[in-house]
């Protein structure tokens, strides 16, 4: 069934004449590929033309197109008939998007299997065999490239007016500052100013201190704190829980009576002895690894994890990290009581919130 | 005067020839035709990810017509109703909308997401292809260049990519990436309050990490893949060993028709199955996460899976902290080692292999001809190591999911990553040397001694020998005289043409078989003419 066109390249072999009336059409396509180095060495039709095989393959890929065709009339009719937009209940959506993905999947796969089954199966198998000439070029070729460039030097002058070389370096030095300065003077921002890395929403403001607020802004007091519990609180200060003051979310947690001596001990012998209040004691959420939120936290062990590179730091021992790649304890809040019966941060934090940088103190 | 008759038929030659006339364009389009390729599965790996890119520009760009993004404080009233009346920002409102009030956005995104996905995992597999069979060796070093590059860029552009919508899983991973930025010495505050145009998380980041994600990026990714197929045109691809391949030549077909249509139906196939996954598998939900807010986060806290091994690495980094105590003190913080330390190395030890190897062998020769992995066990075990390196690190990036879904304490996990770390890509290095050493001893036993058979005859002393079929012409001392060549040894019979299917086709037959041969001396026992033909299934003859 094949037709087989094997080939050998006879050395020094003459040019075919194109134009010869009798060469077939493929001939002419093997005296072009030889004149780019190329040998067909194998040509093989896979099918025979008129056998019940390519009917065959003929009939699947026209099956395949044909179902490209109802898939993407399908997606149409989905995309624009289907109900869609998202409603309680009603699901409408449900299957919305994985109709549209599956509708569109079947028009791609049809159209792609149909052409490699019609380039695989019902084109000619060949072998060609191309020559690489991934030679490096002659030496006479690199030495007269190389006299050029060098000759380019020669009329440019450089070496006989070398003030030219130096004044051009001088000019170009600054423009190319001139293209930075703009990116660096714009891009810039002083991580100091105001001192911002190194305060919080917590700051007193004016000498009034800052009271702890809940979620929703309203302040707190310290029967709201169960014991054993724990809730994030926030400065009580306009757009305190807000991401602008990313830096202030804090735990605060309702210690039992054993824990809450454990950390009084511990609090007094780094010299925070009163940054608790009563059983309640606030540290920084903010992990002093990477930032993240350090918010799992377990009661029974009194310690707070951290999900993003799971720090722990043991609370009643100052919230100091006992494992994990953190380094640095988390910054306590010294909190009272105010005379209302809210909690306030009696000031600022004392240390640095968030995560290490180099001139960290 | 008699007006010319119109000719149709020699339209396209004298267009053609027209077109000649002024751009000289016959020529170089035969060449362009005629080109060759060799064909080998493994090579359409980097294929994957050219037409998973095409497919992330076609579906970015839609993404772009509806994403906002800015930082602006907005109230969400849009249709999906839990989180109604909840202030987010303009670019997580907009991301919500794209999902559930643009008709379609949500196929969009997902297959936008899911084509990232496969971008990175193409190349990947791609680089491990390329490395295991030494096809960045000389003179292809700079397309390995190239392609290292192209992973840490589109590494990037995943990344501003999956920040974009400000969720709150991925305001995690900005704060991180804060983090890390702060962890630099010396500039590191400098950095990120210049990037974040002040404190985290201020309101420009969105975006910058906008136009980086859809303009600066995608056109340094546009660039490196031109230069990096422009290389793969000009140098010709690199073929395995085989009869009639040598390092001068290039054995397979030409570029039309056959080879392109293959192309052609490839990109289709991938595009059909990121709009399948894109429909079908829900990714990156978020929805769900609600609004970035400093102080929530939940468990299982991922990073796309190319991402995974950094925060595997920042997970396992022991809490070394090194404090210089001059002035105030200054502080190297342990973030810095696994997150800025480790991918320098990384990309360092990439871009310097092929250059590193050449060295060490001293062979500065042109490499046309692929290598089997097993003939060149130490760059083959090095690849291990490095892949068990990753692999550790990746896993470890999910090791709180792990140690949740096998109810394994959480601290054995990272202490089990910390060791693994340490011995696994040894073992990996070690296991893979001897594996491949066995194998080169293999491949030389069947060419000495031929193929098993697994016919076991019994001599007439009682012994039990097993039959080899040899491979060649036995010589003066019973051994084969055949080189092993760089490519497969048959080790089955029917590698040899015994036992392969006697019948053609997966259904029914495409052809007849062929007439078994008859022994003259031996006619068949029995031929009943009106015999049926014994078929499988049904026949359409």
């Amino acid at each position: 069934m094949s037709t087989h066109t094997e080939h050998q390249a006879p050395a020094g072999r003459e040019p075919l004449d194109v134009h010869d009336p009798r060469l077939s059409r493929f001939e002419v396509v093997q005296e072009g590929a030889r004149r780019d180095d190329i040998e067909i060495v194998h040509y093989e039709p896979q099918v025979v033309p008129g056998s019940k095989a390519e009917r065959r393959l003929t009939r699947t890929v026209a099956l395949m197109f044909l179902l490209t065709g109802a898939a993407a009339t399908a997606f149409l009719i989905i995309y624009i008939w289907w109900p869609w937009e998202w409603a309680p209940g009603r699901g409408g959506d449900k299957y919305f998007t994985p109709l549209l993905g599956l509708s569109l999947g079947i028009a791609l796969l049809g159209i792609g299997f149909g052409i490699l089954t019609w380039g695989k199966k019902l084109l000619p198998k060949e072998v060609s065999i191309q020559d690489r000439h991934d030679q490096p070029s002659s030496p006479e070729d690199r030495k007269i490239t190389g006299e050029t460039m060098l000759f380019l030097a020669d009329e440019m002058g450089v070496r006989r007016r070398p003030l030219l070389g130096v004044s051009l370096l001088a000019g170009l030095v600054p423009v190319g500052a001139v293209v930075a300065a703009p990116l660096i003077g714009g891009l810039i921002s002083d991580p100091h100013k105001n001192n911002q890395m190194f305060t919080t929403g917590f700051k007193p403001e004016n000498g009034k201190k800052i009271r702890l607020v809940r979620e929703d802004g309203r302040p707190l007091r310290p029967a709201d704190v169960s014991v054993g519990g724990q809730l994030t609180v926030f400065p009580g200060i306009n757009g305190g829980v807000s991401n602008k003051h990313a830096d202030s979310p804090t735990l605060l947690i309702h210690l039992r009576e054993e824990d809450a001596q454990k950390s009084r001990e511990a609090n007094a012998r780094i010299g925070h002895g009163d940054y608790m209040w009563g059983n309640f004691a606030a540290y920084s959420k903010i992990c002093t690894h990477a930032g993240c939120p350090a918010s799992l936290y377990e009661q029974q062990t009194n310690r707070l994890l951290c999900p993003c590179h799971q720090s722990q730091f043991l609370i009643t021992d100052n919230a100091k990290p006992v494992f994990g790649p953190a380094s640095r304890r988390l910054p306590q809040l010294p909190i009272e009581v105010d005379a209302e019966g809210f909690f306030v941060a009696r000031s600022d934090y004392t240390e640095t919130i968030g995560p290490d940088f180099w001139e960290r103190p | 005067m008699k007006r010319r008759k119109f000719d149709v038929a020699a339209v396209p030659a004298r267009s053609a020839g027209a077109l000649d006339d002024r751009f000289q364009a016959a020529t170089p389009l035969r060449k362009l035709l005629n080109k060759v390729f060799p064909d080998h599965w493994s090579f359409l790996l980097g294929e994957i990810a050219l037409f998973s890119f095409i497919v992330l520009i076609l579906t970015g760009v839609f993404l772009t017509f509806f994403f906002e993004p800015a930082m602006t404080e907005v109230i969400y009233n849009g249709s999906y109703a839990p989180l109604r009346g909840t202030p987010m920002s303009a670019a997580y409102a907009s991301s919500l909308n794209l999902s559930f009030d643009v008709r379609g956005g949500l196929i969009m995104r997902q297959m936008h997401h899911w084509a990232a996905l496969l971008f990175m995992a193409s190349i990947v597999v791609h680089m491990l292809r390329v490395f295991f069979t030494g096809a960045f060796r000389k003179p292809r070093e700079t397309n390995w260049i190239i392609g290292s590059l192209l992973f840490w860029v589109g590494f990037l552009a995943g990344f501003t990519g999956y920040s974009l919508p400000d969720d709150g899983l991925s305001g995690t991973g900005l704060r991180i990436a804060s983090g890390i930025m702060l962890s630099i010495p010396v500039i590191g505050s400098w950095v990120t309050s210049s990037i974040f145009g002040g404190e985290f998380p201020g309101t420009i980041i969105i975006s910058r990490f906008f136009i980086a994600h859809v303009l600066l990026i995608p056109g340094l990714l546009v660039a490196l893949i031109s230069v990096h197929l422009g290389l793969v045109f000009k140098q010709k691809h690199t073929q395995w060993p085989g009869p009639g391949r040598t390092n001068e030549n290039v054995v397979g077909e030409r570029m039309f028709p056959r080879y392109a249509l293959k192309q052609g139906g490839f990109f289709m196939v991938v595009f059909g199955v990121i709009a399948l996954m894109g429909g079908l598998f829900q990714i990156n939900p978020i929805w769900y996460f609600g609004p970035y807010e400093a102080w929530v986060v939940s468990a299982a806290s991922q990073p796309d899976w190319y991402v995974m091994f950094l925060d595997g690495s920042t997970r396992l980094m022991p809490a070394w902290e090194i404090n210089i105590p001059i002035g105030d003190g200054y502080v190297i913080p342990p973030l810095f080692w696994p997150t800025v330390v480790l991918p320098g190395i990384l990309v360092g030890l990439s871009l310097l292999y092929p250059f590193l190897e050449a060295r060490r062998l001293k062979d500065y020769r042109h490499h046309n001809l692929l290598q089997r992995p097993r003939d060149v066990p130490a760059r083959t075990a090095a690849g291990a190591m490095a892949v068990a390196f990753f692999i550790v690190l990746t896993l470890s990036g999910g090791n709180d999911v792990i140690a949740d879904k096998f109810h394994i304490s959480l601290n054995a996990m990272t202490w089990a990553g910390r060791i693994g770390l340490l011995i696994l890509p040894p073992l990996a290095y070690y296991f893979t040397y001897r594996i491949c050493l066995g194998l080169q001893q293999h491949d030389r036993e069947v060419l000495a001694h031929g193929v098993e058979t697994g016919i076991i005859k019994r001599l007439p002393d009682g012994r039990f020998v097993e039959v080899h079929q040899p491979l060649s012409e036995a010589d003066h001392d019973g051994h084969g005289a055949l080189d092993y060549v760089g490519w497969v040894v048959p080790k089955k019979m029917n590698r040899l043409g015994a036992l392969g299917p006697a019948i053609r086709g997966f259904f029914y037959p495409i052809e007849k078989p062929a007439e078994a041969p008859v022994s003259p001396g031996h006619p068949p026992v029995e031929t009943r003419p009106e015999r049926e033909e014994i078929t499988s299934g049904e026949s359409r003859r």
